[in-house]
């Protein structure tokens, strides 16, 4: 299990170091150095099993039923790219230890790191292409993490964003590619795609699949065009450039070709495509490299050509040149690592990575210098260092290049410039930082930095010399076994030696060193003011890509404007035609043969109770308009005859729960009513000019036509299948089972609170949502400014009667209500038995938590109605809250009880016994759901009902302190309008409607009474 | 009566549709109110038209299911009926919230647009 752990430590250690304080920098580095030596060790003592040329597999089902699993796979390839990894990760920790400032969040950091370590090895040891992509995106994310670290810094937000934007882009070109892939092949197993290079090569979708691979290949390992990133993503912290930036992250991409090569390469396709990539990055990015004034810019740009140089070997389609590939991989890791390392010591040190400003550093710190230039030689391919090694082995591949004379003399010609110029950069590097006169004006003091900083950086450098001075005998053998796994038998003889005699290589290294250190000298002025690349300047991928991005931004937008509407009515139209045409287009095909069924004999009760039915539904949608009392009471006509229906056709449930909620949904809609706009006679139709009137009446035209054709639609389609057979559906299991297994016999019952328990618990959580919704959204509410006043009717009514207003704290309400809130309170404990009697009762006859819930919900309502807001308020404290939680309490935990029999969630418990006194029992904890669902419905449907009642409560509040605080003078001007002003500032104060406290002073309400107000109420 | 039945839903779901075009809030919120009888009344329709066969069992022997209307769709508008009146209520708040903010009611809180 050791490859799992391998890439889980990571990820554990991560967690661990998020949940460390911010100022834990020794704990958090303690932590991360120690999962990275562990994943060492883990490593390493894989590795007498790979050398054996064994592949070591593991795998743990993730969706067998897809056939995905998580599968990790070893070779001697990804032992090397994992030890890379790891042992990079150990050495950056190390340096990332000391390079943090105290007051950084150094866990922060450490947890960001760690899971891109995580994610980088999932990279190097999947054994699945899908769960490769994974990874890979999680590498970009983490990557982007590390890069904006310093989130207050806008550059590395900048360029966080910029690196996020084109490799996730390119991942997820590397999706479509792999998926094609693994389509092609017939397994996303890496071993199968391996084995099926010529089947992927001949197939048509090669090249469609080389260049979505190649996309997320190349914007990974920063390859022209879209190498512009790594240099912006240089923001990042300098631990982050040494891991990410020079050893890990960037190489992913060339670790996928490399892991590919055997499938993909050895086509022209691939030649042109990755080798030409390579070519330019490895040319443009030594160029741009020589006219960085920031010591990280020489580097990030020295890093895009190096991987140019990885990626053309790649191209060249020879299997030395895959070796040499390898090869440099690690060796560039070396010494690029320890570059950015000492660049980093250099910043941390003097303040500053400007190379206008370093000079003559190599007197205050001696050795950061010498490390310095060792592992600039090595990055200039000075002979007896390990740069050499592969640049030689690559001009060698140059020149062995067949064919087309161009390439025959250009590959070799670009090399030797290639060569001329990373001379020429890395030279200026070392001589302009380290040597000629000491600096005065540097931000700091310079001196050494500490021991254990300079460690890994000498650690890496020591590598650099021992590897270029005997090569085959360090690194040989594990060059081999890397080579090995990817070649497999057609390996090639290589030999690792530093001399092979007078050839042509080593005379255009050579002619390479002498230009380079001639080029050095010709710039020398020139490169000191400048920052500005000649020839390429213009070439600004940075520009290029924030161009395309907001060309892209334009463009949806367009789109957006095109294609989507704010406006409901079309919305709703586009979505009735769509509906209506997917009904019709099975429809035109297929037909509608008569159906198979009897239908039962008419009964004309059923006819005239539909006619009823049917002429009121079309009287509410005519009057709803400009009559919304009636179109409400004439809909509610429709619901009664569509409960009677319910009753008609065996379903009693249905009926009870319809009969009830039709009487709360008119309440609801009632109270809502007051404060909608009378009808604005200046939009009446008489009043309109003529083209206004053709355009409504077309449009009510159209919406006719498509009413009456969606009627006819649904009327066809219910006939149709109201009269065929019901097919094979799971309904007999409910009947059959319904006593037996639950011991309900109410089916309906059994159903919502037993077999799909868990369906209702849902269900009443979305009703306690919308409760708490509707309540807060209360909160904020804005009465309009003319539907403030108290209604007409009641202002007559106290005119006439010339009553007080009702004292809230009397026994009974006084005025015309008094005899009704007797019966209304008499009716309060019946309700409440009654509503018990249907809960108990529900299992087995019809009933239950829904139907008794809203039955009480109706009486306390009742006493609202009846008795007003502030009496009913001053005798009962119903806290709906308190319900809604108690419901959902009582149905979880009627639903995790199950847990105590070790049964699964929602599992029925029962038990029947029988007690001292009250005889046989039976006790179940579905009635325990019930009656959570009973609570919650009372306390849903009260806190709506209620919240939406006290609006009018609080208008009238808002009227009277507006009266008070403004001078009334002319009734219909400014003034009117402050008082909305106030109104709607002071309505923000939080008003908890429930309390009962919040009464205006009977004074007050008496004062408010004469005033006779212009009637703005609705006609009807 | 199956005949009467889809001519039923047909009516209300014309109704309801007709509403739903208009641009009045109120109107729109009649229409769903009209359509969800005609939604429900659809999905129980489902289960086929029986009289006297309420799913209410009697026997303690084993049930025999083509004696009992299908309880499925049953227990599904049971539901439906009872989500359509939340749904009636958020809807209200948030038609107020607009009349409060707008000014008017119409349901792109602009009559003009």
């Amino acid at each position: 299990m050791s490859l799992i752990w391998i890439v889980i430590l990571p990820f554990i250690g991560s967690l661990c170091a998020a949940f460390l304080p911010s100022h834990a920098r020794n704990v958090a580095a303690w932590l991360a150095g120690t999962v990275a030596v562990a994943c060492v060790i883990l490593t390493v003592q894989l590795y007498s099993q790979v050398i054996e040329g064994e592949v070591i597999r593991e795998a743990v089902h993730w969706i067998p039923q897809l056939g995905l699993d998580f599968t990790f796979r070893l070779d001697g390839f990804a032992w090397l790219f994992a030890m890379l990894v790891t042992v990079m990760g150990a050495l950056v920790v190390l340096y990332a230890r000391y390079y943090m400032a105290a007051q950084d969040p150094v866990p922060r950091f450490f947890s960001f790191f760690l899971a891109f370590m995580g994610a980088m090895l999932g990279v190097v040891l999947s054994g699945n292409l899908i769960q490769l992509v994974m990874f890979w995106e999680l590498t970009s994310l983490t990557s982007f993490m590390l890069i904006a670290y310093w989130y207050h810094r806008p550059d590395a937000r900048h360029g966080a964003r910029m690196a996020l934007t084109v490799t996730a882009a390119g991942g997820l070109c590397l999706l479509a590619g792999v998926l094609m892939l693994g389509w092609v092949a017939g397994s996303y197993d890496l071993d199968r795609v391996l084995a099926s290079g010529d089947l992927i090569r001949a197939h048509s979708w090669y090249v469609p699949m080389l260049i979505l691979i190649g996309l997320g290949a190349l914007t990974k390992s920063a390859q022209f065009p879209f190498h512009f990133w790594l240099p912006h993503a240089m923001a990042a912290p300098t631990p982050v450039s040494v891991y990410l930036h020079s050893a890990t992250m960037v190489k992913a991409g060339v670790f996928l070709l490399v892991r590919l090569w055997p499938v993909l390469a050895g086509t022209d396709e691939w030649f042109w495509m990755i080798g030409t990539a390579g070519l330019l990055s490895l040319v443009l990015g030594a160029y741009a490299a020589v006219f960085q004034r920031d010591m990280k810019g020489v580097l990030a740009y020295s890093t895009i050509s190096h991987l140019g140089l990885i990626t053309l070997l790649l191209g060249l389609n020879s299997p030395l040149a895959l070796i040499a590939a390898i090869f440099h991989i690690m060796n560039h890791a070396t010494f690029k690592a320890s570059l950015f390392m000492a660049a980093g010591m250099v910043d941390h040190e003097t303040g500053t990575r400007d190379l206008s400003r370093l000079s003559g550093l190599r007197r205050a710190m001696p050795i950061t210098a010498t490390l310095a230039a060792v592992g600039a030689a090595s990055m200039a391919g000075v002979p007896l260092f390990n740069g050499f090694l592969s640049k030689e082995m690559f001009f060698a591949e140059t020149v062995f290049v067949i064919g087309h004379p161009i390439t025959r003399i250009g590959l070799p010609a670009m090399a030797v410039v290639w060569g001329i110029l990373s001379v020429a950069y890395s030279l200026r590097f070392i001589l302009q930082v380290f040597f000629g006169p000491p600096a005065e004006d540097l931000p700091k003091k310079p001196h050494e930095p500490p021991r254990w900083m300079l460690f890994p950086s000498a650690l890496l450098v020591t590598a650099c010399l021992v590897v270029g001075m005997f090569p085959a005998r360090t690194v040989g053998s594990y060059l081999n076994m890397a080579s090995r796994s990817v070649l497999g038998e057609n390996t090639p003889f290589h030999s690792l030696a530093v001399w092979h005699g007078f050839n042509l290589p080593l005379m255009m290294s050579l002619a390479a060193m002498v230009g380079g250190i001639l080029l050095y000298r010709a710039l020398g002025e020139y490169q000191q003011g400048t920052t500005v690349v000649p020839l390429i300047e213009r070439f600004d991928g940075k520009r290029i890509f924030e161009f395309m991005l907001e060309k892209l931004d334009r463009l949806a937008m367009r789109l957006l404007r095109w294609f989507s509407t704010e406006h409901l009515q079309v919305q709703m139209l586009l979505l009735i035609i769509a509906v209506f045409a997917s009904a019709l287009i099975p429809l035109s095909s297929g037909g509608l043969p008569e159906g198979d069924k009897t239908p039962l004999p008419v009964e004309p009760a059923f006819a005239v109770l539909w006619l009823i039915g049917a002429v009121c539904a079309i009287a509410a949608a005519a009057q709803a308009k400009y009559h919304r009392l009636a179109a409400l009471t004439l809909s509610g006509v429709a619901g009664l005859a569509t409960c009677m229906t319910f009753v008609w056709f065996s379903a009693p449930d249905l009926a009870l729960t319809q009969l009830i909620v039709e009487v709360v949904t008119l309440v609801l809609l009632l109270l809502g009513l007051r404060w909608l706009p009378p009808r604005d006679k200046s939009l009446d139709h008489e009043t309109m000019p003529l083209p206004v009137r053709m355009r409504a009446e077309a449009r009510r035209s159209r919406d006719l036509v498509i009413a009456i054709c969606a009627g006819i639609g649904i009327t066809g389609l219910s006939y149709a299948i109201l009269t065929r057979s019901a097919g094979e559906g799971i309904s007999p299991f409910f009947i059959e089972n319904s006593l037996p297994l639950a011991g309900g016999s109410n089916v309906i019952n059994v159903i919502l609170v037993d077999f799909r328990g868990f369906d209702t618990m849902g269900e009443i959580t979305v009703l306690g949502i919308v409760a708490l919704t509707v309540f807060a959204l209360l909160r904020r509410f804005r009465p309009p400014a003319e539907a403030m006043t108290v209604p007409v009717k009641q202002q007559e009514q106290g005119a006439q009667s010339g009553a007080l207003p009702s004292d809230p704290h009397a026994l009974l309400p006084a005025g015309p209500m008094m005899v009704p809130a007797v019966f209304v309170q008499l009716l309060l404990p019946v309700s409440g038995m009654v509503a018990i009697y249907f809960l108990l009762r529900g299992h087995n006859e019809p009933g239950g938590g829904f139907v008794a819930g809203l039955i009480v919900t109706t009486a306390v309502i009742l006493q609202y109605l009846v008795g007003g807001t502030a009496w009913a308020e001053s005798r009962t404290r119903i806290f709906p809250q308190y319900w809604l939680a108690a419901g959902l309490l009582c149905a979880a935990g009627a639903g995790m009880s199950a847990w105590l029999a070790a049964r699964p969630f929602l599992s029925a418990l029962a038990w029947h016994g029988t007690l001292p006194i009250i005889g046989e029992m039976h006790l179940s904890t579905v009635l325990l759901f019930d009656l959570g669902v009973f609570f919650l419905v009372i306390g849903a449907a009260v806190l709506i009902l209620v919240a939406l009642a006290h609006q009018s409560r609080r208008a009238h509040r808002k009227q009277e302190v507006a009266e008070v605080e403004t001078p009334v003078e002319v009734p219909d001007s400014p003034a009117g309008q402050g008082a909305s002003g106030h109104a709607s500032a002071s309505l923000f104060a939080p008003v908890v409607p429930m309390a009962p406290t919040d009464y205006p002073p009977v004074e007050a309400e008496r004062q408010k009474l004469p005033h006779v107000l212009p009637p703005k109420e609705r006609e009807d | 009566m199956e005949a009467i039945y889809a001519l039923a839903i047909g009516v209300l779901t014309a109704s309801g549709v007709w509403l739903v075009l208009r641009p009045r809030t109120f109107q729109v919120i009649m229409g769903l109110s009209l359509l969800s009888y005609a939604v429900n009344l659809f999905i129980f329709g489902m289960g086929r038209l029986m009289i006297g066969g309420a799913p209410i069992i009697e026997t303690m022997a084993q049930a025999d299911p083509s004696l009992y209307d299908d309880p499925v769709p049953q227990a599904l508008v049971l539901t439906a009926i009872v989500i359509g009146f939340a749904m009636t209520a958020l809807f209200l708040v948030v038609l107020l919230a607009s009349r409060g903010l707008t000014g008017n009611d119409h349901v792109d809180g602009d009559p003009e647009a």
